[in-house]
């Protein structure tokens, strides 16, 4: 039951990296771009967090947790740099 | 009856995932889109990661609760990164469906003059 | 408060995500905690502003579960609107007028309205008198305004604003 419904899931998420990475590429403007990774990071960790479910395994939410601390940071270091032109003043 | 709960629970994160992304590709200006992510993923991975906080609890016999830690950072970092990409799209005057604020606002003026203008009446009726 | 413990509940705060991150509770653990919670706080107390007092504690539970309700009801909404009809959707820019002085709540009703049905906080007036926010559909932008206050903003200045 938990391994069919775990399949199902790995197609939908792929399908949302594929998208974002769809929107990633596409642009058309900075920050759509920068919302891409945000959501492409976000995506990663989901998927990360089935294949934990998946491989019964606890090692995988460092992992998440690492992706999800450093997604953020980039999230924001680009949006700065947007901004100010700068990351750190 | 475990299993059709963590199943169902599965299945809605990884469908709100998709949808975020779904989001992602058919609104048509950025301001929009920005909406997708920052909501249906949250709570996407939110389900799923309470879904593998019930499964290693059940597996490992002990509480596992470090997912909670995931998640809340999630629910912390998501509105602040949309919070910042809105406003890196304000600041390079990115054009939308929706009418702009005016340029003073955006420029860091006091807002009093503006809100006269704008179609807010009660701003200052009593609590 | 004192000197040596700057900021109490962030220690509190600090010991808890230690074991959560470890994912177990020992003595080991707890004391590392412990000291973790008392050491971090004493070496970024310069970096952090002015106090936080939260005046009752029952009422910002009762925010929490409101504002995770509401989550829950904006996704929802949310994916209802990516999915329906796009050229329906009527998105606008709201202009808030604040309330709240205190930096700290300024920046949770920011975070809420983020969280919370079809809104998005796109910009802080530099003099912190307004908030600029993204409506995914406005309908009727004056409700959107007096839901917000009503909803986030009227109990957050009751629990934090002084």
């Amino acid at each position: 039951m938990i391994t069919t419904a775990l399949y199902i899931a790995f197609g939908l998420v792929s399908t949302a990296l594929l998208l974002s990475f769809w929107r990633l590429l596409r642009g058309p403007s900075q920050p759509d771009r920068i919302l891409a990774l945000d959501t492409l990071y976000v995506n990663t960790v989901a998927l990360l967090v089935l294949l934990g479910i998946h491989l019964g395994s606890n090692l995988y939410f460092e992992a998440a947790l690492l992706i999800a601390m450093i997604g953020f940071v980039s999230t924001f270091a680009l949006s700065k740099f947007i901004t100010r032109g700068d990351i750190i003043e | 009856m475990l299993d059709i709960f963590l199943s169902l629970l599965i299945l809605i994160g990884a469908a709100f995932t998709l949808i975020g992304s779904l989001g992602l590709l058919r609104l048509r200006d950025f301001y929009s889109r920005l909406h997708a992510p920052t909501k249906a993923t949250t709570l996407g991975v939110g389900s799923l990661l309470i879904a593998s906080a019930i499964f290693f609890s059940h597996q490992d016999d002990g509480l596992s609760l470090h997912e909670v830690l995931v998640t809340l950072f999630l629910f912390i970092t998501a509105p602040v990164g949309a919070h910042l990409m809105a406003k890196a799209a304000l600041h390079l005057r990115l054009q939308s469906l929706a009418k702009l604020p005016e340029d003073g606002l955006l420029d860091g003026e006091s807002c009093d003059k503006h809100i006269a203008s704008n179609a807010v009446e009660d701003s200052d009726k009593p609590s | 408060m004192s000197r040596l413990l700057p900021h109490p509940l962030l220690s509190a705060i600090l010991v808890l995500i230690w074991l959560l991150l470890v994912n177990q509770i020992s003595f080991g653990h707890l004391l590392l905690g412990l000291i973790l919670g008392w050491a971090v706080p004493l070496y970024t107390a310069r970096f952090w502003p002015d106090e936080v007092h939260v005046r009752s504690p029952m009422q910002l539970m009762r925010f929490v579960f409101i504002v995770l309700y509401d989550i829950l009801v904006a996704n929802i909404a949310v994916a209802g609107l990516i999915l329906g009809r796009q050229e329906k959707l009527k998105p606008a820019f709201l202009i808030l007028p604040l309330r709240l002085k205190n930096d700290v709540a300024i920046s949770i009703l920011a975070n809420t309205i983020s969280l919370t049905p079809g809104t998005v906080s796109a910009n802080l007036s530099a003099d912190r008198s307004c908030l600029i926010i993204h409506s995914l559909h406005a309908d009727n932008p004056d409700e959107i305004l007096e839901t917000i206050r009503e909803r986030y903003e009227t109990p957050l200045k009751e629990i934090l604003d002084s």
